[in-house]
């Protein structure tokens, strides 16, 4: 393992491939390196293996072959702890996410369990809610928020352990524009390196430079979003596509 | 502290009980129904300084006596059973008004009586000025097995979802024409309660992946480090110390 430098990228998969217990194999050699910083979207259609290697990423599931390098630390049991610390994976339902009993006890879970305490613990609390604008509901129980809500405060469970790569899983599903939108906005506003699995395409042009087709288990496709977003060819060699009336190519993105 | 999950027997109000730390209490509760079920039945007058302590403690607490009454009724399958007890138990009898007692059997009822209320009472002040939450973080630092207070922690939090479950599998139910009347309908809802206990199950291998994501490895970390202090440790086993010498008094007279 080299020193960690600015080179060193956020999140480095190569070779790696999985068969479930029963036999189905999921992944196919799959590769990609994402940079310190990026944004990078992962699209692919249902049961493309996108969740499989989501969990892959933070060691939960573990490799038949290949590797999972984060930032220069191989995954594996030797360096585990530390690599749940720095992989940060929003789960699609927050409910699955958000299992204390008040929104605050929750942001703090993995840094206490990191050994962050007192002072110090109360801090990073503090700034997670409020990087997600959600300080001022600290002390409800999660199940009294709404959607919108526990999706912005399972965002902030992860970032209060102050990731290299926050990984989200479908994170526009089941939000109304606005919570969409404001979503959004405080995905941009981050300076972590982000990861996003989502079937909402228009999303991934908005939020993602740079993108990756997962299909039938292998990257199937790497580039800019709008490209990729374009190529009708692709697209449809690959089950994705765009709602009705949505041309990526007359959406100018910022990002 | 965490404003959530009012339970229906907390009372809210800044006091200073309500401003203990919550183990402090729960031991002090605890060692005030030890004493109480170690004084001797025919000590009528430590039960009727036991009552005015309750009563001390109630005032400082702000709990009105009509809410601690109202709270009290938990209490009445024991009375029931306390009543029955003159009429069962054996032993040399006493007339009154023409029925004749046991009375064996009417010391057994007072005693059943006098204590349970008692403990009840305690028990009642306890949970109108702390709350469900605190009262866990109590346990824990009690060094209760970290086991049951995470299952009872997981119950508060889950509790909702799962109730949720079931209305929405309900409406689904009734939804397409099923309504549950007599033996017949049972199977449906065996049905139903068999596929609740799946969803739960999902749901909590789903809930232990994202903890284990977070760094959980076994135990629950500490996020609300509860201290007491000696003066509030104090504070808290008044109650407790004051019942021991009546119930020594109680043995000695
Ligand atoms: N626990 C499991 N055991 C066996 N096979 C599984 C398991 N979980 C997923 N699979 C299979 O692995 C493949 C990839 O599943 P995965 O959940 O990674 O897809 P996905 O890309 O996340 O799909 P979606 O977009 O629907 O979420 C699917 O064919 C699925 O049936
Ligand atoms: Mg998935």
């Amino acid at each position: 393992m080299g020193p960690v430098t600015a080179e060193t990228p956020s999140l480095d998969v190569s070779g790696l491939a999985f068969a479930y217990p029963d036999g189905h194999q999921a992944l196919f050699g799959v590769d990609f390196r994402i940079g310190r910083g990026e944004r990078v979207a992962l699209l692919g259609p249902n049961g493309a293996g996108k969740t499989t290697l989501v969990l892959h990423l933070n060691g939960i599931l573990t490799a038949g072959a290949g590797s999972v390098t984060v930032a220069g630390l191989p995954v594996g049991r030797r360096h585990m702890a530390e690599i749940r610390r720095k992989v940060g994976i929003v789960f699609q339902d927050p409910d699955d996410q958000l299992f204390m009993p008040t929104v605050r006890e929750d942001v703090a879970f993995g840094p206490a369990a990191a050994g962050i305490k007192g002072a110090e613990l109360e801090a990073r609390v503090r700034g997670a809610l409020e990087q997600v604008g959600m300080a001022d509901f600290a002390d409800r129980p999660p199940h009294h928020l709404s959607f919108g809500q526990r999706r912005r405060v399972a965002v902030a469970t992860v970032l209060a352990m102050e990731p290299e790569i926050l990984v989200l899983d479908e994170p526009s599903s089941n939000l109304d524009p606005a919570s969409r939108r404001e979503l959004a906005d405080i995905l941009r506003s981050l300076d972590v390196t982000v990861l996003m699995v989502t079937h909402d395409l228009p999303y991934a042009l908005e939020l993602c430079p740079r993108s990756l087709i997962l299909s039938d288990g292998v990257i199937a496709a790497d580039g800019p979003t709008g490209e990729l977003l374009s190529d009708d060819v692709l697209m449809r060699a690959h089950r994705l596509e765009l709602p009705f009336g949505f041309d990526p190519r007359s959406v100018t993105t910022s990002a | 502290m965490g404003a959530g999950h009012a339970h229906r027997l907390y009372r809210h109000a800044h006091s200073p009980v309500h401003a203990l730390p919550p183990h402090t209490k729960l031991a002090a509760v605890f060692a005030f129904v030890v004493v109480v079920v170690s004084t001797p039945r025919e000590a009528v007058w430590a039960f009727a300084v036991y009552a005015v302590l309750l009563a001390l403690v109630a005032r400082y607490a702000r709990v009105p006596a009509g809410f601690l009454l109202k709270r009290l009724l938990i209490e009445v399958p024991f009375v029931a059973f306390a009543v029955l007890m003159p009429f069962v138990a054996r032993g040399e009898r006493v007339d009154v008004l023409g029925l004749s007692l046991s009375v064996n059997g009417l010391w057994g009822a007072w005693n059943v009586l006098a204590k349970g209320t008692l403990g009840v009472a305690a028990s009642v002040l306890l949970a109108a000025t702390t709350e469900l939450r605190e009262l866990l973080l109590g346990l824990q630092r009690l060094r209760l097995p970290p086991l049951l207070v995470q299952i009872a922690s997981f119950m508060i939090r889950y509790g909702d979802v799962i109730t949720d479950e079931m209305r929405r599998m309900r409406i689904a139910r009734e939804s397409r024409g099923f309504e549950a009347r007599g033996v017949r309908h049972w199977g449906v809802l065996a049905k139903s309660a068999g596929a609740l206990f799946i969803r739960s199950y999902e749901r909590g291998e789903r809930v232990h992946l994202a903890m284990v994501s977070r760094g959980y490895a076994g135990s629950m970390p500490v996020i609300d480090e509860v201290t007491a202090s000696r003066a509030q440790w104090s504070y808290a086993l008044a109650l407790p110390l004051t019942a021991l010498v009546v119930c020594l008094l109680g043995w000695a007279l």
